[in-house]
């Protein structure tokens, strides 16, 4: 599984954000993005995830297993997201936040409900299965949405800055936790930070944007 | 305790005290005549005898069966198809809306009177109206069709008059709701896991918006349900629906009619309360199922078709409004217009110089009505924020579902009551009980639209000014004030608007004799000259267009070189 970008880059009316980016990223790998704050890191996050506002226009191409999804709605890529607010949904609970992303060929009832409380043990919040999102701790929630992002069973991950508001006690333990099952899906991902520690910790490559030149 | 904070609770607690004795007590007192009258008891036309005769006189009027059918299916299936076109229109294009510029587009539709509307569209639908001429020539018409149109017996044309004048509404209604919900960040979320745009809508952002819009949602069903002047002109006639039925009965020449004429105004309060547990019934419902639905997981990559669907229908309906008030304009000005033409032979003014005294008259007391209401109201809601201020209180969640109250009980169920009460408190009927009669539904209105601006204020601003010597009074007129100048002027403009629609609280507490814009433009429309009828109409939607486009034009001019009011806090 690899996640390649070919000469990528996003136009918001007159010229684009930053220069043309060429990616390999390979199974397994985490592929930090670092720059200066406006250079449009997350809006690369959003080109290739299918997320792009309106009014962007995405120059280049996203190839997923080698299938070009650079034209795809964002559902149809197969691309996982997460971002630093967690991105849980506030009127359901967490059981059935990762029920949201288990996908719908997996049928049944119980089965259904053991692949969440698997999921949820695997992310030690076992019995949390029908708490209030709101109610968890700041890590809690990292691992909950991670855990339903992954199952999902995405091909490729893209995390935004998804460790910024942590404490640091917290963040390298959740950093373990989210890098480790990256590496166990072995599945290219693709991270935005702000935090050389992030890049240090992920141990791939590093892709560093700048302004383009006008 | 600082001196302003006992201000504050002061000016909160004569708020509240106007609040229960002008407001909320006479809606009480009102119901309780209605229900005492509706027992046979009305001491004021000799009726002293505890009955139920007046409910068997109401059930045994010929067709009472299809009024209470009609009522029933006009008053559901136009807030039903209200809401599901707002929804669906809300889904398709909110990323591609800019809130101000939908506000703006919106504002016209939410000033023109329900009347006025009706009117229009009763012009526009009608078997001789713009919609048949145009089609004549394709339908080979030689003269008007012998279609039903308007008035139909199955309440079309009443459903699509109240649509269109409730989508606008419910449309910025969720407008409002979806600023306060991430939905960006919900819709990349729920995208990224797979689900299609219009199944992240259903699934995610849907659920968090109801709560919401649920108060504005029973107040459309409300009204549906309970409507008089949109139904007098639009809906089916023979019989009509019960509201209709009920002014008839309360204005009949028999006095003792006014007695199953009560038994029918509880009656009406009894269908909003039902509608009400009907909404409640397809909440609880709706969140069994879809939670059902969630745990299932399924995509569902397709409901775009639906929500483009919803797009154009909804977008018809606004063209068909704006047509609407169009029509009234041309008619007001027309002279001879032989069919099938699309526009007049010859124009005249004549319909306007002629109407003479009347329309001034009607123009005169529905300008002093909403004015004064209007400021009435601004007044009791500017005291009411400026008290939480000074007192430091937390916005008061009871106290805003509250406000919903006169909104939420059919006028009709408590009006009739009210003027009985009223008459027999001595109070001759006339413009100050109907000044009064309105300010009950303006002042909600325009606390709501005031409320969020004011509590979104910087609140560095006052503390600044304080810092600076200025006392309380001088930070509310020399700072909020002058700050909060365009959603105040806003918050007018739909007090005018909704002032100016006011129908049965002007019928029913002038006593007959307060002619406004919008009792002589019903009353004509039953009439066959449309020129007359256009002119009253135009002018009952000019002056709250008026109204909003002073709204708009004043905060431009004051604040022409001061960016941050310019309309950015509208």
């Amino acid at each position: 599984m690899s996640l390649n970008l070919h000469d990528l880059s996003v136009r918001f009316g007159a010229g684009p954000l930053f220069p043309p980016v060429t990616l390999n990223a390979a199974p397994g790998t985490i592929t930090t993005v670092m720059g200066p704050s406006g250079v449009g890191k997350s809006t690369l996050l959003d080109a290739i995830g299918g997320h792009l506002a309106r009014g962007a226009t995405v120059v280049g191409r996203v190839e997923l297993n080698g299938r070009d999804v650079t034209r795809l709605p964002a559902e149809a890529r197969c691309i996982g997201l997460m971002f630093q607010d967690a991105g849980l949904f506030p009127h359901l609970s967490v059981g059935d936040n990762l029920a949201f992303g288990l996908p719908h060929a997996l049928k049944g009832r119980a089965a259904r409900r053991q692949a969440v409380a698997d999921a949820l043990a695997q992310a030690g919040l076992s019995g949390m299965d029908g708490r209030d999102p709101a109610t968890l701790s700041g890590g809690q929630r990292a691992r909950a949405a991670l855990m339903r992002t992954l199952l999902a069973e995405p091909q490729a991950l893209l995390l935004d800055e998804p460790f910024s508001k942590l404490d640091t006690g917290l963040r390298g333990e959740i950093r373990a936790f989210t890098f480790a099952h990256i590496a166990k899906r072995g599945i290219p991902a693709l991270m935005v930070s702000h935090d050389p520690a992030d890049a240090e910790a992920a141990g791939g490559p590093l892709l560093t944007l700048s302004q383009e030149q006008t | 305790m600082t001196r302003s904070g006992a201000e504050g609770r002061t000016l909160r607690a004569v708020v509240l005290t106007v609040l229960i004795v002008a407001v909320l007590g006479p809606i009480a007192a009102g119901l309780w005549q209605s229900l005492r009258a509706g027992l046979g008891v009305l001491p004021a036309i000799g009726a002293e005898t505890l009955s139920l005769d007046p409910w068997r006189a109401l059930v045994d009027l010929p067709g009472f069966g299809t009024s209470l059918r009609l009522t029933l299916w006009t008053g559901f299936a136009a807030t039903g198809l209200a809401l599901l076109l707002a929804v669906g229109v809300c889904a398709a294009v909110h990323d591609r809306m800019d809130r101000r510029a939908s506000g703006r587009l919106l504002a016209p539709f939410l000033a023109a009177p329900h009347a006025a509307m009706a009117i229009g569209l009763a012009f526009l639908l009608a078997p001789s109206g713009w919609i048949a001429r145009a089609l004549a020539p394709v339908m080979g018409w030689d003269r008007p069709p012998m279609l039903e149109t308007v008035n139909d017996p199955w309440g079309l044309a009443l459903i699509v008059g109240l649509v269109a004048k409730e989508l606008p509404f419910l449309l910025l209604v969720i407008l409002s709701a979806l600023s306060q919900i991430p939905v960006r960040a919900q819709m990349a979320a729920g995208r990224a896991l797979g689900y299609g745009r219009g199944i992240v809508w259903i699934k995610v952002i849907m659920p968090q918006v109801w709560p919401l819009i649920r108060l504005p949602v029973m107040v459309v069903l409300a009204f549906s349900l309970s409507v008089v002047d949109v139904a007098l002109i639009l809906g089916p006639s023979n019989p009509p629906t019960l509201a209709v039925r009920l002014l008839r009965l309360f204005s009949d020449p028999d006095i003792f009619q006014l007695l199953p004429a009560s038994a029918g105004a509880i009656l009406q309060a009894l269908l909003a309360l039902a509608g009400f547990a009907v909404l409640w019934l397809c909440d609880r419902a709706g969140r069994v199922i879809g939670l059902w639905w969630v745990r299932r997981g399924g995509r569902g990559l397709s409901a775009e078709p639906g929500l483009w669907l919803a797009t154009g229908l909804a977008t018809a309906l606004m063209i068909l409004g704006a047509l609407a008030m169009v029509s009234l304009l041309v008619w007001s000005v027309a002279w001879r217009w032989p069919w099938p033409g699309l526009l007049p032979d010859s124009w005249s003014l004549r319909p306007w110089t002629g109407a003479g005294q009347g329309v001034t008259r009607a123009l005169m007391n529905t300008v002093t009505l909403a004015l004064s209401t209007t400021a009435l109201s601004l007044t009791l809601a500017i005291a009411w924020l400026e008290g939480e201020d000074r007192g430091h209180f937390p916005r008061a969640k009871w106290a805003e579902r509250l406000i919903y109250l006169p909104l939420l009980v059919p006028q009709i169920a408590f009006l009739y009551g009210l003027n009985v009460l009223v008459l027999r408190l001595g109070a001759a009927p006339g413009l100050v009980p109907v000044v009064w009669a309105q300010a009950l539904f303006v002042f909600p209105y325009v606390m709501i639209a005031l409320s969020d601006p004011w509590r979104a204020l910087d609140p560095g601003l006052p503390r600044a000014a304080a810092a600076l010597g200025a006392g309380p009074w001088r930070r509310l007129w020399r700072v909020k004030l002058p700050v909060l100048l365009t959603p105040i002027l806003t918050a007018s403009a739909i007090g005018v608007a909704v002032s100016v629609a006011q129908y049965l609280p002007t019928l029913f507490l002038g006593g007959g004799r307060v002619a406004t814009l919008t009792t002589e433009a019903v009353t004509l429309s039953s009439g066959s000259d449309r020129r007359i009828t256009g002119v009253y109409a135009s002018l009952q939607a000019g002056l709250p267009f008026a109204a909003y486009l002073a709204a708009f034009l004043i905060p431009a001019l004051r604040f022409r070189n001061r960016r941050a009011l310019s309309g950015a806090a509208a």
